[in-house]
C-alpha cells in the first residue's frame, strides 16, 4: 500500500491540503484528515459512476464512442447562435481556460456557479471593495470570529477547526476545551429533558426545554477567541458559538445597518431589530469594536435572501466602519472547491468574474441580463454545455424547463439529474482524484490538485475533452490549425 | 397554512451531492422538511408524514420532521436539491440570483407520495425519452 501525503481535498472552498490517501492497485483504501464530505467523495466517488459516452437517439440515451459524442457536441455548439456554457466550479483552472476559448469561438455566454451562490457578493465587492486576507492570518490572529448566514458545520466542516475558533494559532489559542465543556453541559440538559419527558413530568420538561431555547451569552475572558453565529435557525455551527443571534428571515440588512449605527455611537429608537433585542446588538457592537482582529465570514444566508447584493454591501461597509477602531476583515464562504478559481480565470481571461457574454465578439458582463438563470428564464439560449455542475438540481423551475428543452451537452464523471436530460453525455475524470490541476482556495490561494488514481480506461480529464471539442468547433468554423 | 421557506446545506446532503445524486440516500437527505413542533401540532403532523409545499410556480411532496433548530413558528427548512427548486421562482430582480431563501409557501398534509428523482424530473420537465 502507498500513502500519498499532502493531497488537496476537491470538495469545498476550504481546499484542505493535509489529506492523506492510502492507495493500492489503483484503488483508494482509506483517507485520513478529511471531513465527512471530503471522505465520502474520496471513498465513494467510483460508485454510481458513468464511464461510457451517451448520446440521445430516438428519445433514448444510448452508448456511443467518445469521438462520436465529441463530434455531436461540436455540431451542437458550432450550430448554435447563442449557446450557454455553464458550470466550471468543480473542475480545474486549466479546464476553465479552455472553456473560455470555446465560449469566445462560438460567441456564446459562459457563466460559472457563482451566479447562484456568491454572485451578489461579487456585485457588492465591485461597488465597495473587500478588506480581505488569507485564512492563515485568521488562524493565527483573529480573536473575534463571526459567521453570518453561514453554517460551516454542514458546508465547510473543517473551517472552524483549521482556520478559526478551534485552530491553534501563533497568537491565539484554540477554544477546544471551552467548547467541550459547553457540549457536555448541553448534552446533560438534553438527557434531563428526555428523562423528564419519559417520566411525564411535563412542567420540568418544559422548563428544561425553555432553558435550552434561551440564547445565553457565554462570553470567555477578553483575551480569548470568541465565536459568534448569526443565522435564522439554530444550526449545528450555532451550537458551538459563544453567542448565537437569531434574526428573522429576509431581515439581515436591517441588523447590519443597525450595527453600523451603533458602532457610530448613534441611538436606535426601537427595542428590537429583526427580532434581535437592541441590547444584544449593543453588546455585539461593543465586542466588534473591542476586538483586536475581527473577521466576518458570510454565506448564502445573505446572498440568497431579500436584499441580496445590498446585504453584502452593508456587511462590507460594516467592516469598513469597524476599521476606524480596530482591524476587521470580511470573507465569503465559497462552496465548490474551485469556484474561486473559476472567478480568477474568468477575470484573467475576460476582465469579468462570471456571466460573460461573447455574442458581440468581445466580452460583455451584466449579471441580471447575461447570467445563466436569466438567459435560461427568458429562453434566449439555443443550446447549453454543462460541465462539472448539475443545474437541473440547483436552478429554479422555469430556468430548468428552458434548459432541457434545447440541445444539452453534459460533461460529468457521474450521471447527474442534468445528465439524465442531456442529448450528449461525456464522462470525465474526477479532478483532484483522477486528474491533476490547479484550484484556488476561498481566500484566493492557488493549490495543486493531485492525481491519486488512474481514471477508468477511455475516460479523459475535463481539459482534454474540452480541447477536443474546441478543435472540432474550429474545424467547423474553418479555423482549425 | 403559510410558511417562510429556508433552503440550505445539510451534512447528509453534502455527503451525496457530488457523486451519488441518483441514490436513495441523496433523495432521503433533500426531501426532508424541518418544521417547528408547534406548527406540526397545528397541522396534525407526525415525524415522517408527507406534506405538500405549494407556490405559484408549482408544488412538491416531501417528508416532514420536527426540529428544535427552527426556533420560530412559521419557518420551514429544506436542504438544497431538485425537489425544493422545482417550486421556486426564476426571476432574479436584475442580480442573476433567484430568491432561493426566505420565500413564502403554502403547506398542507397530504397522502400523495414523495416522487423519485426520475419521476420528479419527468413530472416537472417532461420525458425527454
Amino acid at each position: 500500500m502507498q500513502t500519498i501525503y499532502g493531497v488537496v481535498c476537491p470538495f469545498c472552498g476550504c481546499c484542505c491540503d493535509d489529506i492523506e490517501i492510502i492507495v493500492e492497485d489503483n484503488q483508494i483504501y482509506d483517507v485520513r484528515n478529511a471531513c465527512s464530505l471530503g471522505a465520502s467523495k474520496f471513498m465513494e466517488y467510483h460508485r454510481n459512476r458513468n464511464t461510457r459516452p451517451l448520446i440521445r437517439r430516438d428519445g433514448k440515451l444510448v452508448e456511443t464512442s467518445l469521438d462520436e459524442a465529441i463530434e455531436r457536441a461540436a455540431d451542437i455548439l458550432a450550430g448554435a447562435s447563442y449557446p450557454l456554457l455553464y458550470g466550471w466550479s468543480n473542475t480545474s483552472c486549466e479546464a476553465v481556460r479552455v472553456g473560455l476559448e470555446i465560449a469566445e469561438e462560438v460567441g456564446g455566454i459562459i457563466d460559472n456557479t457563482t451566479t447562484v451562490c456568491h454572485g451578489p457578493s461579487i456585485l457588492a465587492i465591485q461597488e465597495v471593495g473587500l478588506p480581505a486576507c488569507t485564512l492563515g492570518q485568521i488562524r493565527h490572529r483573529a480573536d473575534l470570529i463571526i459567521y453570518w448566514g453561514s453554517n460551516p458545520w454542514s458546508a465547510h466542516p473543517r473551517h472552524i477547526e483549521r482556520y478559526t475558533a478551534l485552530a491553534e494559532g501563533r497568537f491565539q489559542r484554540a477554544a477546544w476545551k471551552r467548547y467541550l465543556s459547553k457540549l457536555i453541559l448541553e448534552t446533560a440538559r438534553k438527557k434531563r429533558y428526555r428523562a423528564a419527558s419519559l417520566a411525564f413530568k411535563s412542567e420540568v420538561a418544559e422548563r428544561l426545554l425553555k432553558e435550552e431555547e434561551e440564547e445565553r451569552w457565554f462570553l470567555p475572558p477578553p483575551e480569548e477567541r470568541k465565536l459568534v453565529v448569526v443565522d435564522v435557525r439554530k444550526t449545528r455551527s450555532a451550537d458551538l458559538a459563544d453567542i448565537f443571534i437569531k434574526v428573522r428571515p429576509n431581515e439581515d440588512y436591517e441588523v447590519l445597518q443597525a450595527l453600523r449605527a451603533l458602532i457610530r455611537d448613534e441611538d436606535l429608537d426601537v427595542d428590537e431589530v429583526a427580532g434581535v433585542p437592541v441590547e444584544d446588538l449593543e453588546k455585539l457592537a461593543d465586542l466588534m469594536v473591542n476586538a483586536r482582529f475581527g473577521i466576518l465570514f458570510f454565506g448564502l444566508g445573505l446572498t440568497m435572501s431579500e436584499g441580496r447584493s445590498r446585504n453584502i454591501e452593508a456587511a462590507i461597509k460594516l467592516t469598513r466602519d469597524l476599521n476606524k477602531y480596530t482591524k476587521f476583515l470580511i470573507m465569503p464562504m465559497r462552496g465548490h472547491f474551485n469556484v474561486t478559481g473559476a472567478n480568477v480565470v474568468f477575470t484573467w481571461q475576460t476582465g469579468y468574474p462570471y456571466a460573460v457574454d461573447f455574442s458581440h465578439g468581445y466580452p460583455r458582463y451584466n449579471p441580471g441580463e447575461t447570467s445563466a438563470v436569466d438567459v435560461l428564464y427568458r429562453g434566449d439560449v439555443d443550446a447549453t454545455l454543462v460541465i462539472a455542475s448539475d443545474p437541473v438540481s440547483s436552478f429554479p423551475r422555469k430556468a430548468v424547463e428552458n434548459l432541457v428543452r434545447r440541445p444539452l451537452i453534459v460533461i460529468d464523471p457521474c450521471l447527474s439529474s442534468t445528465a439524465l436530460m442531456a442529448d450528449v453525455v461525456i464522462p470525465s475524470a474526477f479532478v483532484g482524484i483522477e486528474a491533476e490541476g490547479t484550484t484556488y482556495r476561498m481566500d484566493h490561494v492557488p493549490l495543486p490538485l493531485k492525481k491519486v488514481v488512474e481514471p477508468p480506461p477511455g475516460v479523459l480529464p475535463d481539459e482534454e475533452i474540452l480541447r477536443r471539442i474546441l478543435h472540432r468547433v474550429r474545424e467547423r468554423k474553418g479555423k482549425a490549425s | 397554512m403559510e410558511f417562510t421557506l429556508i433552503t440550505g446545506r445539510s451534512i447528509e446532503q453534502g455527503c451525496t451531492k457530488e457523486h451519488a445524486k441518483i441514490t436513495d440516500k441523496y433523495m432521503a437527505s433533500v426531501t426532508l422538511c424541518e418544521m417547528h413542533p408547534e406548527d406540526m401540532k397545528r397541522l396534525n403532523l407526525k415525524d415522517g408524514d408527507n406534506i405538500k409545499i405549494m407556490t405559484d410556480v408549482g408544488s412538491v411532496v416531501v417528508k416532514v420532521r420536527r426540529s428544535r433548530r427552527i426556533r420560530d413558528q412559521g419557518i420551514i427548512f429544506i436542504p438544497f436539491g431538485p425537489w425544493v427548486n422545482a417550486i421556486l421562482p426564476s426571476e432574479t430582480g436584475g442580480t442573476g440570483m433567484p430568491p432561493l431563501k426566505g420565500f413564502r409557501v403554502r403547506v398542507e398534509p397530504t397522502s400523495e407520495p414523495v416522487l423519485s428523482l426520475k419521476d420528479l424530473i419527468v413530472k416537472s420537465y417532461g420525458d425527454k425519452g
